[in-house]
């Protein structure tokens, strides 16, 4: 295929590998911020491609890892009203939340469905004016301007019975948060592509200077992510800060200004909890005070007592790239796809769940490079907690 | 009987009635005017408890199997294509020639007529083309609302045909793997009618009965080992199977494996891998590996297996159980099981 097949060339990829090699003289630690590219990377096997000593942690970039457990209970909640038709893409249908997931719901006789747009939750809206359509808007900057644009078709076309729950996140203040945390030991950011197709790339321009680290934004396939690779150790072996544009045949430095509109029009900048991560300032999106008729949590206020997270679920620690799915613990073990403790197993995007599918029955190798003393004593700690509190 | 010769045919435009289920007269309206005129043969026309049947003169494979598909028809085919071949393939995969099936059918009450007829003129057509007669039937309904359209559950016999056993326990070491044709057809065809997703050109399903190209390997005289139809779970899923069974590591070329330029786009959008992709009328031959290439020209010179192709090997020494996929971009991973369907992601 067009596009594709050649972003999954294994000479391709050879050939950015030696251009690797040749540049690289000492260990460097990089982030790629989505779990597109973390699947992507494992999938492929991008990671045993680089030489040694070049590593790659992963990211928190997976929207439906990062959604609270509040949240999903909250949708639950909804889903199961009489009345409701709860609409969601497909990979939040297996996503834990205290004691449930949407399947069950469904199972249970919650009218769940699985759309391929939130235009087509529109859609059923119109068509069945006696229910309400829920749709449970998860993801980053990518999804937010088709979410908005639902919303604006729902506002023109005067439906009462649509409304959005909002889990959508930014990303810069995610890395941020990364960055500010004493132990973190990512020296550059492979930035997810997606998000900057829609945002651009001046919001990482600050990070980048007031950090000192280099932002790649880069693709999703085996050759782009060797390029990125290759495009950040470049710049940290010059000593060099910049963002960078690996991705260039989708993303322009200033964005999708069409979907940036739709965008600002209906969503407006809020704080935000992360699931693993905690509350991050300014991280998230809540629709404005224009459309807030359209929010979910408004038209079905409850007040249900707080959600708490699995505690052996260390989803927090994978999220920031400072624990390896596969040291966890739980992997494998007390945590599996059919029974997971958090959503990074079950995600389409989660890291767990790319070292379950793809590397779960060979050892994998230790991380290339010794990780920095901080990194490796959090590690520690955060299996000796884990250990614990199994015990 | 004297009325089954010139069958008055159903009124069009009628539903389903639960009577048509309940043993009596409307009962027999339904057998004599659509299934037996659509099913015609000596022993079905007996419309006896069961069918009578010569034994062929060779071992019998026989197994069944249940049909439930959403939307009932969809391009490329419709529940009863797919039971027809969904077994037929199932002796196939057996190293049998199909010989009989016998039909359970569970109606929905308002099921309109003519969907029955069209159903049932496909089994008809389908049953044709694989060389297999239908000798026995039965028909239930159930209450609206309680099933979904037309259920169908097939049962059939084969007269094995292969010198020696077809299963996975001849998988040996150094086996070569082979694939009939491009994967992943029928599971994105019926996937895009279900949820509505609108191609330039709709994707037919591949639904067929694989029995004609099996027969001809056999009938060459070629040492196949094993045979298996990827169905629910796709080729990844099959090859995970037969490593189990057979106690050994498979290794696949990902970039070897044919798939058809419209379903790797569909995969691509909605974030599936079409390696896990259901198929209803591919299967997947292990061969031992000087008569590969035999076998592989043979699957290619004919119309039907054309697109064959050698997509990877059992290994000499592996991990047994083990699937390995050789990446198109150079690198190496496991091909698992999923833990259950694969859904649509978000970005």
């Amino acid at each position: 295929m067009r596009y594709l097949d050649e972003y999954r060339d294994g000479t391709a990829s050879q050939r950015y590998a030696e251009t690797l090699r040749a540049i690289v003289t000492r260990p460097w630690t990089l982030m790629e911020v989505c779990g597109g590219q973390t699947h992507s990377i494992v999938r492929y096997g991008v990671d045993e491609m680089l030489p040694p000593g070049v590593t790659l942690v992963h990211g928190p970039g997976c929207p439906v890892c990062v959604t609270p457990v509040g949240i999903l209970d909250r949708a639950f909640r909804i889903a199961r009203r009489p009345g409701v038709i709860f609409t969601s893409f497909g990979d939040m249908l297996r996503v834990p939340g205290t004691c449930d997931d949407l399947l069950h719901v469904r199972a249970e006789g919650g009218d769940v469905r699985v759309v391929y747009s939130p235009l087509d939750a529109v859609a059923i809206a119109e068509r069945e004016p006696d229910r309400q359509v829920v749709f449970f808007a998860v993801g980053f900057e990518t999804t937010a301007p088709a979410n908005a644009m639902a919303v604006k078709l729902a506002a023109t076309k005067g439906l009462r019975n649509f409304s959005l729950l909002v889990a959508q996140v930014r990303v810069p203040p995610a890395l941020e948060a990364i960055l500010a945390e004493p132990e973190c030991r990512v020296q550059a950011f492979l930035a997810a592509g997606h998000v900057c197709t829609v945002m651009g790339t001046a919001e990482y321009q600050p990070l980048v200077e007031r950090h000192r680290v280099p932002v790649v934004v880069t693709g999703f396939e085996p050759v782009d992510l060797l390029q990125g690779v290759a495009m950040a150790v470049r710049q940290l072996e010059e000593g060099r800060h910049e963002v960078e544009i690996q991705y260039a045949r989708v993303v322009r430095p200033e964005g999708n200004a069409v979907a940036r509109r739709a965008l600002e029009e209906v969503f407006e900048v809020t704080d935000r909890s992360w699931r693993g991560l905690g509350p991050i300032p300014r991280s998230g999106l809540g629709l404005n005070a224009r459309y807030a008729e359209f929010d979910a949590e408004r038209r079905f206020p409850d007040d249900a007592p707080a959600a708490r997270e699995d505690p052996e679920c260390r989803a927090g620690l994978v999220l920031q790239g400072r624990l390896r799915p596969q040291e966890c613990p739980a992997f494998g073990g007390r945590c599996t796809p059919e029974h997971p403790l958090g959503a990074p197993m079950v995600s389409s995007e989660g890291a767990c769940a790319a070292y379950w599918l793809y590397r779960r029955r060979r050892a994998v190798a230790a991380p290339a490079a010794a990780p920095a003393d901080a990194g490796a004593k959090a590690e520690a700690a955060a299996g000796a907690a884990a250990a614990a509190g199994a015990g | 009987m004297g009325e089954l010769a010139c069958p008055v045919p159903l009124p069009a435009g009628g539903r389903i009635l639960l009577a048509h289920g309940g043993g009596g007269r409307m009962t027999r309206e339904l057998v004599e005017r659509l299934f037996v005129p659509a099913f015609r043969n000596d022993a079905l026309a007996v419309l006896h408890d069961a069918a009578v049947l010569e034994p062929p003169g060779s071992a019998l494979a026989f197994t069944t199997d249940s049909f439930v598909v959403h939307p009932m028809f969809f391009p490329g085919g419709d529940v009863g294509t797919l039971a027809v071949n969904g077994t037929v393939n199932d002796l196939a995969m057996s190293g049998a020639r199909p010989l009989w099936l016998g039909l359970g059918f569970i109606l929905e009450e308002g099921l309109a007529v003519d969907d029955l007829a069209r159903v049932v003129a496909s089994i008809r057509s389908a049953a044709h083309a694989a060389g297999v007669v239908v000798v026995a039937g039965d028909t239930k309904v159930v209450e609206r609302g309680k099933g979904d359209g037309v259920y169908i559950t097939s049962s059939g016999v084969g007269a094995v045909v292969a010198k020696r056993p077809v299963a996975p326990d001849r998988v040996r070491p150094g086996d070569a793997v082979l694939v009939s044709g491009p994967v992943g057809q029928h599971g994105v065809a019926v996937m895009a009618v279900r949820d509505g997703l609108q191609f330039s050109s709709p994707i037919p399903s591949d639904c067929a009965s694989v029995a004609p190209p099996v027969m001809a390997l056999l009938e060459a005289g070629l040492d196949v080992h094993c045979l298996r139809d990827p169905t629910r779970g796709g080729v990844a899923t099959v090859l995970n199977e037969i490593a189990t069974q057979a106690g050994c590591e498979i290794v696949v070329h990902e970039s070897a494996v044919p798939v058809g330029e419209d379903v790797a786009g569909a995969c691509e959008v909605l974030g599936l891998d079409p390696l896990y992709v259901a198929c209803e009328g591919r299967f997947l031959a292990f061969v031992a590996p000087g008569e590969a290439e035999a076998a592989l020209a043979l699957l290619r010179a004919r119309p039907d297996t054309a697109a064959a192709a050698r997509v990877g090997m059992v290994a000499q020494a592996g991990t047994p159980g083990l699937v390995t996929l050789k990446t198109r971009a150079g690198g190496e991973r496991v091909l698992d099981l999923l833990s259950g369907e694969q859904l649509p992601r978000i970005c």
